[in-house]
Parts: structure tokens; sequence; C-alpha cells
């Protein structure tokens, strides 16, 4: 091991009940990092007080045998999160310097098994985007190609991660923005199970689709730390109850006799050679380990994005209906009246792309509208979903790409919402269907910039997806490649 | 030409819940603003709304009482508007499936008895109250009522006058409070209505455009308003003119509605299935528990009344106009068996007058039915006078005791020894020669003013009659 930046969550928690490594030392290599790297733009709020300050109450709960696996291992959590320590903003400039007086439930449960804050991470504005290039605060930088993208919308954790700046962060999930952000930057991303982890204190964007995940450098590290972010929460209705459970149960799983579906239509025109070449190369690795290939078709899969971009914007012309500078968050400076202060202070305090969302959402929404589009796009929606249903009776894992190209330039698809929207034609069907996936390393393609492979599993199926992941990352090394200078 | 009014009423009823319909924060009415809103009703980024139990519960007590089918499955939506006092943008409430659906109630005017058929009750939240005053040109806003469960009650339009309207109005007012789903508080808002009012020629069929007058908080008002409106719209197409429809705001200080907003301007409220609440599933074994815990109806009660102490329909009617008037009855009767028409005529007549004027409910009476039953003891046997037993009764309303005790402090007992009423009118007799005299010339005044002597002799307490029947026999000696 060359250093601790590159270690395992598994090796650093090792180290820590060892005692050979105290969590403020951890915390202070890694505040350390985020400084030095500071122009990548990954986090928004940085409170080195308050992370000495919880690294030292780890340290204390460790000294005291009182400490998890977790404990005094640090984390970044998406700005998506509410936090009580730091600010919360979601990326928009509605909610600068927002403080909230309550944690996310994922926060919390973090919080209580030990983990230490590192700070907030840059996001698009309340995670709509797919390049990072929404944020109100700027660009976050791609760790391996600074023209490139880091992907969206978690991208300040998928940059944050790659740049080994932050062993692990939260990210979230609404249509691909935690696995095409960590197929961009070289990093794993887990989305699980919709209605898994609490959405409680996640700013949300679209509630039906809306899902806490995990950006890792490897499985294993995500297996990790899954259980603790997980499980019923009384205050989210759509959480699922049921007993928590030990991700890291099947990561010993041999692959031998594993059936990985191949849909046909994630290898259709528009999936660069590029990444074909690579996501081939990974499908033939897991036959090397042992598993059948199984050809399938979904074949609604193709109309995710037309319902996705219903579907999330309808919903999100709603939640974001809150932010009126009526209670907190932005308000204009001068209006005339009540009706003006509304508009005045969304008009500044929001940004382009949530304003085209939120234009669609109305207009779906609309009376004599609703049927052609939202209604025919749930329709649609359950379609997809039967169709991984059927799926998953022929296989165990689903596997393809999970974007299109690699990495693309800055200002590359910033004026063609359309091109950008396309970027998530992969992951938006596992979305709609609510079933876990994830983005692992697979190789690089143009411009030396990484490819990613996605798998997915069906519903509260994480375990086997993840051991599968981990028995390909125990026989590859994409995972622990570095870009250069980190 | 004859018209006729067609009414349909839209009632909301703030449910009886402890806590909020989607949060924990408290329901209690008048805390100073905005300390009874939690993170959920401040609509806090971050936030997620939990449906309360309670107030599901109470829906179906209400469906239940009113015969209604209880949906195994509704949905909440949301309904988007901006209002700075609604802190989401929009307000969950239920559209296309509501909770309850159909049911009638049954309403008695002059013109008999109705059943006004029910289109359905659904659940829904408040919204926070803007004070436009006080902030010197700025506004308020009071979040504690935000969340605050509703129950919206949907009427037909069956209703055919405002005495109908109000009679529907006043009847499920005491439903709702009869089986404990609202307070009933029509000053706090806690029940208020919205008419649908139009008018047609009478004989016709078809609906006239009709006008909905919004948050009408008293009977009075109500009546008011659909008698302006309809008048206003009579008027109107006499004169050649056509309703529009519109929302309008009943003014009780000018007594006339004016228009809100007309149907050209009406919103649109963008509804659909909120993402954040599962849909509402109610099993049947939690709609048979509801059902095992509902009270006797009122309806069934009144019956009862009838058939059991055989109570006149008006009498009965009137003992369950409220719970607590028919629990204080049957508590009554409890301890006056075959006193029903006494208890009865008691209750709607001196008790009755007694409440009204301190302005209080029977639940606050300074005499519990046991008291009373003591008091109404001493009636039937005798001991009492019934302008004696007022007096008493005066006497334990101000917190002089039990009957017993007030008659023997003040000497009150009806003089019903008929030795001692002879002794007493053989001494009136003797003293007023010149009555008896008058009175067997034929002078029949005669008689009642020797009555007069023998009650003052004895301060009136004496047997009333007894006293006729004594003087008379002795008279006619």
């Amino acid at each position: 091991m060359s250093a601790l930046h590159h270690a395992s969550l598994g090796q650093l928690s090792r180290l820590l009940a060892r005692r050979e490594v105290s969590a403020e030392a951890l915390a202070r290599l890694y505040l350390d990092r985020m400084a030095a790297h500071g122009d990548l733009n990954a986090f928004l709020d940085v409170r080195p007080e308050v992370t000495l300050a919880q690294a030292r109450a780890a340290d204390a709960r460790i000294a005291a045998g009182e400490a998890g696996p977790l404990t005094g291992l640090p984390i970044a959590h998406k700005d998506i999160f509410v936090t009580r320590d730091f600010a919360s903003t979601a990326g928009s400039r509605m909610l600068a310097g927002y403080m909230s007086p309550f944690d996310a439930t994922v926060v919390e449960r973090l919080a209580a098994a030990g983990m230490v804050t590192l700070g907030k991470l840059n996001c698009d504005e309340f995670a709509m985007g797919s390049s990072n290039e929404n944020s109100a605060y700027g660009n976050v930088l791609n760790p391996w190609d600074r023209q490139a993208v880091p992907g969206g919308s978690s991208g300040g954790s998928s940059a944050a991660v790659a740049a080994r700046i932050a062993p692990v962060a939260t990210a979230t999930d609404t249509g691909g923005s935690i696995r095409e952000p960590a197929a961009f930057t070289g990093v794993t991303g887990v989305k699980p199970t919709y209605g898994r982890p609490s959405r409680w204190g996640m700013i949300a964007f679209a509630s039906s689709l809306d899902t806490a995940g995990l950006i890792t450098l490897s499985a294993e590290d995500a297996a990790l730390v899954l259980g603790a972010m997980t499980g019923f929460d009384p205050r989210d209705s759509t959480s699922v109850q049921r007993p928590p459970e030990d991700y890291t149960r099947e990561l010993h799983t041999p692959v031998k006799g594993l059936r990985v579906g191949v849909p046909k239509e994630f290898f259709g025109t528009g999936l660069q050679p590029d990444v074909e070449a690579a996501v081939r190369a990974a499908l033939a690795q897991f036959v090397a380990l042992g598993a059948t290939l199984v050809e399938l078709s979904l074949p609604n899969a193709e109309l995710g994005i037309p319902v996705y971009y219903v579907v999330a914007p309808a919903e999100c012309s709603s939640n974001l209906s809150r932010f009126d500078g009526v209670r907190y968050g932005h308000r204009a400076a001068r209006y005339a009246d009540l009706a003006d202060m509304v508009k005045k202070s969304r008009t500044e305090g929001l940004g382009a792309e949530p304003k085209r969302r939120i234009l669609v959402g109305t207009y779906v929404l609309s009376h004599g509208y609703y049927d052609a589009y939202y209604l025919k796009a749930q329709r649609v929606r359950r379609l997809i979903a039967e169709d991984f249903a059927r799926a998953f009776e022929h296989c165990d894992l689903i596997a393809g790409p999970v974007t299109t190209s690699v990495a693309f330039d800055f200002g590359d698809k910033a004026a063609d919402p359309t091109a950008m929207y396309l970027s998530d034609l992969y992951t938006i069907p596992g979305s709609l269907a609510g079933i876990p996936s994830m983005s692992i390393p697979c190789g690089f393609g143009a411009k030396g910039r990484p490819v990613g492979l996605q798998l997915m599993a069906n519903h509260f199926h994480e375990a086997r997806m993840l051991g599968a992941a981990h028995q390909y990352q125990l026989a590859t090394d994409w995972h622990t490649r570095v870009p250069a200078g980190f | 030409m004859q018209w006729e009014l067609v009414i349909g009423l839209e009632t909301h009823a703030q449910l009886s819940t402890v806590s909020k319909i989607f949060s924990g924060a408290a329901t209690a009415f008048g805390a100073s603003p905005n300390t009874q809103a939690s993170v959920v009703d401040l609509a806090l980024p971050g936030v997620l709304p939990v449906l309360n139990r309670g107030a599901v519960e109470r829906a179906i007590r209400f469906g239940l009482a009113v015969g209604a089918t209880i949906n195994r499955r509704s949905i909440f939506a949301r309904k988007n508007y901006f209002y700075p006092d609604l802190p989401k943008g929009y307000q969950i409430s239920q559209y296309e499936i509501p909770v309850v659906q159909g049911g009638g109630l049954s309403i008695r005017t002059d013109a008999g008895e109705k059943l006004v058929r029910l289109t359905r009750a659904h659940l829904e939240e408040d919204a926070g109250k803007s004070l436009h005053e006080d902030f010197a040109g700025m506004s308020g806003i009071d979040l504690n009522r935000a969340g605050t469960p509703l129950l919206e009650i949907v009427s037909e339009p069956d209703l055919r006058s405002a005495a109908e309207a109000v009679a529907y109005a006043r009847t499920l007012h005491a439903l709702v409070r009869w089986i404990g789903i609202c307070d009933g508080n029509m000053q706090e808002g806690s029940f208020r209505c919205d008419a649908n009012v139009s008018v047609r020629p009478l004989g016709s069929t078809t609906l006239g455009t009709r006008c909905e007058i919004k948050n009408l908080n008293s009977f009075r008002f109500l009546e008011q308003a659909i008698c302006f409106e309809a008048a206003r719209q009579i008027e109107l197409i006499e004169d050649g003119g056509a309703v529009i429809q519109e929302t309008r705001l009943y003014d009780p200080e000018r007594d006339q509605t004016r228009a809100m907003r007309s149907k050209e301007d009406a919103q649109d409220y963008r509804y659909f299935p909120d993402p954040d609440l599962l849909p509402l599933e109610i099993a049947d074994d939690w709609i048979e528990t509801v059902r095992a815990a509902l009270p006797e109806l009122p309806e069934a009660m009144r019956e009862r009344f009838k058939t059991e102490h055989g109570l006149p329909d008006q009498d009965a009617a009137a003992l369950t106009a409220s719970r607590e008037l028919a629990d204080y009855f049957t508590a009554l009767v409890a301890e006056l068996p075959g006193e029903a028409k006494l208890a009865a005529n008691w209750l709607m007549g001196e008790v009755s007058a007694r409440l009204n004027r301190a302005d209080i409910g029977i639940e606050a009476a300074p005499v519990p039915a046991p008291a009373l039953a003591g008091l109404l003891r001493r009636v039937k046997d005798g001991t009492l006078s019934g302008k004696m037993a007022k007096e008493v009764f005066e006497a334990m309303w101000a917190g002089e005791g039990e009957a017993d005790h007030i008659i023997a402090a003040r000497g009150l007992q009806q003089i019903s020894d008929s030795g001692e009423l002879e002794r007493i009118i053989d001494a009136v007799l003797a003293a007023n020669g010149k009555s008896v005299e008058e009175f067997r010339a034929g002078k029949d005044k005669a008689f009642n003013a020797l009555v007069g002597q023998a009650m003052k002799a004895t301060r009136g307490k004496a047997n009333p009659a007894q006293v006729n029947e004594i003087l008379k026999r002795k008279l006619a000696d």
C-alpha cells in the first residue's frame, strides 16, 4: 500500500481499530488533500473544526471500545442531503447558505455509525444534470482530464472519490446521477433499490425516482457502508419495511454459474465503439470467471427517456414550488407585491435547467394534457418495469454500458438539452423500474477517459450485484487506477 | 315565473386529531403564531409527509355513519398553486379516488323529512393563515393551521331552499360532533361551508349556471348568503342577463355576495398523485373495528326514544339534537323510570332556557342528571309545585346543593296534608264572607279570589289542585 488515501475502507477500518491511525489523523489527511485539490471544485462547504470534532469523538469511541467497523472513516456528502453542521444548497443559488435544523436520515445513520463528515459536495442544481455544469457554484473538474465533465448530477461525489480526496461519498440517483458520474471518473457507484434508503432530508427532485447511494473506490467498500446507510425509516412513507441486511454477505460468492443478461437494446446505434469494446471485454471477463451470458430484450427500455422527461419534470415542478422566498432561501430585494416577490425570487434564485424542467412539468400536468403525457408516461413506466421483471426470470444480473460515450468535454452538450438528456439512455430504465444498479470501472476509451460497466439486479438483490462486482474487481485492476497527480 | 333553487354544499370539518395530518405538530387552536409548525409544516427542504392514521380512522367513522362506501384504496394527490401561506406550493388532498364515496344524510324541515345524497368525503390538509393587518405594508404568515386535518364533505345538489341548506348543515354539524370526529367550533373555523347555488325555472330538470360562495362560517351567514345569491341570480336572469360561473364571497356587513374570481381565471391545479405517499389502503378488519366502536347514531336513538319511552317524534328529535343532550336525557330517565315525558319537558323547557341564558352547553350545566332527577322526584311525588320546582332548580343552578336540601332549608314543601289544608281553608272562608256570598250569587271570579287567599295563607305552598277540590266541596255544602 503506497499511501493511506489509496487504502480500501476495510484496510482503513482495521488500522483505526488497531489504533495504528487515529480518526483525527485520517480526517486531517483528507482535509489537507481537499485543500490541495481545491481547484477541482468538488466541495461546496468545508468546516475543518466540525470535521475534526467529529473525528475526535470517533477516536474517543474507539478508545472506549464502542466503535463499529465504520467509526472514524471519513465520508463526504452530496449537497442534496441536508445537514445541521454544513450549509445545504442543492447546488442552487436559491439555497445559498441555507442551514438545515436537522440531518438527513442517511447522514444521521452514517454519523451514528461513527463516520466523520468531510464536507458537502458540489452537484448539479437540485440534482438536475449529467455534467455538473448546472451547479450555481461552478463546474467540478474531472480528475482524469480537466477538459472533461465529471458527470452529473453527483459530479462532486465522483470527482472527490476519483481524486482520493474523500474515500467514500454519498450521492443520489434519479435517472443516472450516481452511475453516470461514476463511469465518467472511473469509480464505483451504487444505486440501491428505490425505498431501501430513506429520502428524509434529501432535497427532492423527482420523488418517485430519487434514491440515495454511494460512490466508492470498490464494490467491497460500497458493501461495507451500504448496510449502515439504508433501512426502514418511519419518516419516509415510501421507505420499505424490511429487516436490515449485511451487503457484504455475497462478496465471496463465486461468479461461476451466474446468468448475466445482456439486453440487445443497450448495444444499439449511438453506443460508441470504445465504450462497447470495454464493456464487451468486461462481459468476456465474467464468462472467464464462469458466468454465462443470456441474450435478452428490454423492448420498452428505449421509451425510458421520453417517460423520464415527463415524470421527473412533473414531480420536480411541484417539488420545487416550496422555494418561493417566503420562509427561507433567496428572496428578491425589490418587488411590488406578494405575487411579484415569489416570481422575482424564483426567477433570480433558480437556474436555467430547473426552470426548463419546471416549465415542462407544469405543461405535462396541465388540464387537458395530463392524460396524454403524465398518465401515458406512468403506463409506459409500468411496461418498462415489467420488461425487467420478465428479464430477471432468465438471468441473475443484467450487464451493459452505463453511457454511450466516455466523458464529454465541458460545453459540448450544454447548449443542447436533448443531447444532454440522451446521456442517461442506459441508466434511466433501471431508475424507472426502481431496481438496484451500479457502475464499475472496466477500462478506458477515447482520450484515456474511463469507461463504466453497468450491473443491474432485481429489487433487493443488492448483495448479489455487489458480490459479482467484487469478484470482477478481484480479477481486474481498473478500479485501482489513479488519475495522474492524485 | 316561479324559480327553484338548487344548492349543494361543500363542508370542511376539521378532524379532532391531536396532531396534524402529515406531521407530529399539535393542532390546538389559539397558540402564538408559528409555534405549532414543525419542519414538515414549514416545508423545509428534505421533509416528507407521513399520514396520521387517526385522521383516516375519523374519515372511516364518518363514512360508516352516513352509509357510504369506504374505498379500500384511495389516493392522495397534490393540488398545486402558489400562495404565501401554502408552504409547499401545493396542498395534499384527495382528487380522483376519495376515502369516502356516496352515502346520505336525512334532514328535517317544516316541509318534512328528506334524504340528501352525499357525493364524497375526502381527506386533505389545511393551509396556514395570512395576516394582512398589523404589519404596516407587510403580511404576516402563521403556519400553525398548516397541515391541520380536514374532511371535505361534498353533497349532491339536492337542496332546494336556504332552509334545507341550513337544516343539512345543522344535521351534518350535529353528526360530526356526535361521532366525535370534529369539535364543530364554527368561530374557530372547525366547521365551514362553501355553497354552490344556482336557480332554474320550477319544473325544469336541467341545472342552471352555479356560483360558489366560499367560507360561510355560521348557519345564519349560510342562510343569508344563499338568499341573497338566489335573489341576485333570479333578478339577473329576469332582466335578460345570464349568470356567470364564478366564485363569490359573502360579506355579512353588507349582506351581499361579491365576485372573487370567474371560471376564466380559475387556476389549473395540476393535480397528480403525490409520489411521497403510498396509496391509502384500508383493510376490512380496520373498518369493522371502527364500526364496532361507533356510537348509536342520532336517527336510531330518536326512534328508540319514541318506542322505548313513548316520546312524541318532536321530543325525540329535540333530545337527539346533540350527543351531550341525549346522554344527559338517558342518564336522567335511568334515575326516573317511567317519567320520560316529565324529564323531556324539563330538559327542553326549563333546562334549555337556563342553558341558553348562560350560553353554555348541557355538558357544562352545573346541575348534573342525577341531581335534576332528585328535583323531578319531588315534582312527581307532589312535594313541589311547578313554580316551586323552578325556584329550587335556580337554587341548584346557583350551587346551593341537592333539591331535598334546598326544599328543607327554604321550607318549600308543598302542603298536601288535607287536614291542614282543610283547617286553612276554613279560616279563609270565615275571613272572606263577602267573597263566599258573591260566589254563591253566581260570581265565578270570587272562587279565584278564594283560591288566591288560600295560596297566600300558605305562602304559595298549598297544592293548588287540592285547594280547588276542598274549596269546591266546602262551597257546595
